[in-house]
């Protein structure tokens, strides 16, 4: 089964593209999403979620990453609506989601499904796996024979054996074999979008790369566009072609993978990458980039909400809030940060682009 | 220099009815004061088992031990409750990945430092208040004066990690067991964390057994490195010389697979399988069903320690062999 191949597959025309290969399938516009903090002063919210706007190209696979605590999994659950957004628009390849003149949630979830990190409690214990991932397209309106069949069909291409996998309860899987079966159910609707959050950050390193090569013969086999979220920025590297660096619920900066690698323009960016281990034990890291922990998302700093912890922060990094730029093309390199603002006032801040 | 641990053919297995769980099988190895060694593998090879046994923390009724274990010429495993509460309270200290486990959270991180301090070095109070104030300082917790008076649950994670760390230096051990103790931090946490445990092992000269999956963790902090898999140490060198030429397919192919700077047009080489169940006793190589390299005699026996230069360790029939392409 090699269905990577060198070239690009040749464009099938999925009858649900309406839009054509230039728009984009999902464009967020400031998305929010703040919790009511329930021990607190009154009136106090976590800003788990707070303005956050990317677009999703058809084919691509959008890296997000950032600590824990920054949002990722609140933005992931805002775009499939199973969490109401407070504010912001969500259009899925050209339609607004849930507006009058767009498309349905309903609609929506038909064409985006989600894999979770946790693969042992997102399934059923009492299911065999061949039924939970028939459960889908039964529910979808297949019949029970033929949901059983195409459920045969995906394990397959997950790589399980569905007469030896198929009859297995979940706790008769190993945690990679669990995530396929999750991947699985996922597919077998038959989705054009996937969200991973967290997919594979729970598997041994040795089941994470089996993992990581099925979802890219997936994506290839199945035109697939994904959303790709974790907290292991080498992982992100090799899977995605765009990322998004997320700070304390926003977007601090957004761009082609290789630029974000090896030219980061955000210094939480810059960051993070130098707090990856060396792997090279002749030349160990001898002192942290940043100090301190994430500050707490339920009063951020004003302005630029890394400036608690950022070594070039000044008077007008508190004063006011750093905006992202011009964030909707594909080629697009941007990031939240007064040094990349001309006009800012930033003393580092003299034309860059 | 004589060594202050030496573990020799260690075997932990749990029996309960149903079943029992081989799950460290014949370890043996020795740390050096002022030492890291790092225990590496994947879920489940019984990493943390075999860290719990130098404390004698496994359940004592389920958890069958053989072998032995010697901590400072002290025989662990024939230690009675009053050789273990000086084992556990100033020999040796245990730091976990999650700070909670270790902290109680009805006291303030203070109050459990102080009395940690008075119960196996006694003092006064004050003295042991001052030098709890002095351990935050040294684990570099800000304004720590004001850090002794909070909860635990009023610290971030990181911090929270720290006041876990000053808690087990705070009766000075001669030997630092630290079980993932910065996995669960996030990226710029864990790198602090890190280089803070670096440089106080090497300040108090502190033997430290750290254990972890993450290769890049290892990197950072070992001098010499075990590679766990299925309870047995398959591997064992100096970390730069198993890093840049490891021996056991197994060290390979963990390697191989861990993602880092690999080319986005090629797939990872990932190793095929799964780890095998510990239920059944291996009778061969354990490695063998996933191995690439594997031939019929690997699963006759289990194999010997093979010493192909000084140092290092591998526990493979095939060392020697030349090896295939993919590795
Ligand atoms: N239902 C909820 N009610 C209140 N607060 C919430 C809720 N869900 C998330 N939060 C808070 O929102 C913030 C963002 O959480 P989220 O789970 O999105 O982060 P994340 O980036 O996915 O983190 P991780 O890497 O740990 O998974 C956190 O401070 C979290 O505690
Ligand atoms: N108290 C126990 N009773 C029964 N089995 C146990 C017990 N503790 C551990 N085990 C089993 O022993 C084996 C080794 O476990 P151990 O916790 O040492 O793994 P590990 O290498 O630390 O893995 P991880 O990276 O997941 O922490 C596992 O199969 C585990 O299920
Ligand atoms: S002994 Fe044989 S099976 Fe085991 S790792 Fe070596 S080559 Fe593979
Ligand atoms: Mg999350
Ligand atoms: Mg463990």
């Amino acid at each position: 089964m090699n269905m990577l191949s060198p070239m690009p597959p040749p464009p099938v025309q999925d009858p649900r593209d309406r839009g054509g290969p230039a728009q984009p399938l999902m464009i967020a516009r400031d998305l929010k999403k703040h919790f009511p903090v329930k021990s607190g002063p009154k009136g106090a919210v976590v800003r788990a979620v707070d303005g956050v706007s990317f677009t999703l190209f058809k084919g691509e696979t959008l890296g997000i990453v950032g600590e824990s605590g920054c949002g990722k999994s609140t933005l992931a659950r805002l775009l499939l609506h199973l969490i109401e957004p407070d504010g912001g628009e969500i259009v899925f390849d050209g339609d607004p989601v849930a507006a009058p003149r767009g498309i349905t949630v309903n609609a929506l979830r038909r064409q985006v499904q989600m894999v979770f990190q946790d693969s042992y409690s997102s399934l059923n214990p009492r299911m065999p796996v061949r039924d939970s991932v028939a459960f889908g397209p039964y529910v979808h309106g297949k019949s029970r024979a033929v949901a059983r069949e195409v459920a045969r069909e995906m394990l397959l291409k997950v790589g399980l054996n569905p007469d030896l996998f198929g009859p297995r309860y979940p706790h008769e899987l190993s945690g990679g074999q669990k995530q396929r079966v999750n991947i699985a159910r996922a597919l077998v609707i038959e989705p054009r979008m996937v969200i991973l959050d967290e997919a594979v950050s729970a598997l041994d390193k040795s089941v994470e790369a089996q993992v990581l090569n099925l979802l890219r013969a997936l994506k290839a086999g199945f035109n697939l566009t994904y959303l790709f979220i974790s907290h292991d920025l080498n992982v992100v590297r090799y899977i995605s072609d765009r990322v998004l660096v997320m700070y304390l619920g926003s977007v601090v900066e957004l761009g082609p993978v290789e630029r974000i690698f090896t030219r980061p323009l955000h210094p939480y960016t810059v960051a993070l990458l130098g707090s990856r281990p060396s792997m090279d034990p002749a030349h160990r890291i001898e002192e942290p980039p940043i100090t301190g922990d994430p500050p707490s998302p339920i009063n951020p700093p004003s302005g630029c909400r890394f400036r608690t912890r950022c070594p070039f922060a000044e008077a007008v990094c508190a004063a006011r809030a750093p905006v992202l730029g011009d964030w909707l093309d594909r080629e697009s390199h941007v990031a939240a940060c007064h040094i990349h603002d001309p006009e800012s006032g930033h003393s580092r801040a003299h034309g860059v682009s | 220099m004589v060594p202050l641990v030496e573990v020799n053919d260690l075997t932990v297995r749990f029996v309960t009815r149903e079943m029992t769980v081989h799950a460290v099988n014949g370890v043996t190895f020795s740390v050096s004061p002022g030492e890291v060694l790092c225990i590496l593998g994947e879920s489940g090879s019984g990493k943390s088992v075999t860290l719990r046994a130098l404390m004698r923390l496994l359940p004592p009724r389920r958890a069958q031990i053989t072998g032995s274990i010697r901590v400072d010429g002290e025989d662990v495993l024939a230690l009675d409750a009053k050789g273990l509460r000086h084992l556990r309270g100033g020999l040796v200290s245990m730091i976990f990945q999650e700070p909670m486990t270790a902290l109680d959270p009805v006291y303030t991180i203070g109050h459990q430092i102080v009395e940690t301090i008075r119960e196996h070095k006694g003092g006064t109070h004050a003295a042991a208040r001052a030098r709890a104030l002095e351990l935050l300082e040294l684990v570099k917790i800000p304004s720590p004066e004001r850090r002794l008076d909070n909860y635990p649950h009023e610290l971030s994670g990181g911090l929270r990690q720290r006041a876990m760390i000053a808690m087990a230096l705070s009766c000075g051990p001669r030997l630092l067991l630290a079980d993932e103790p910065t996995t669960a931090l996030d990226a710029t946490v864990q790198i602090q964390v890190l280089i803070l445990l670096r440089r106080l092992q090497k300040e108090l000269g502190m033997g430290t057994i750290f254990v972890t999956h993450d290769l890049g963790v290892a990197s950072e902090i070992a001098d010499r490195i075990a590679v766990m898999y299925a309870g047995r140490i398959v591997e064992e060198g100096p970390v730069a010389d198993v890093l840049a030429a490891p021996l056991h397919p197994y060290t390979r192919g963990l390697l191989a697979s861990t993602v880092h700077g690999q080319s986005r047009d090629h797939d990872i080489d990932a190793i095929p399988g799964s780890p095998p169940d510990l239920r059944i006793v291996p009778t061969g190589c354990a490695f063998a069903p996933r191995c690439g390299m594997a031939i019929p005699q690997c699963r006759a026996g289990i194999p010997e320690e093979r010493h192909p230069s000084p140092g290092r360790m591998a526990r493979c029939i095939r060392v020697d062999a030349p090896v295939p392409a993919y590795a």
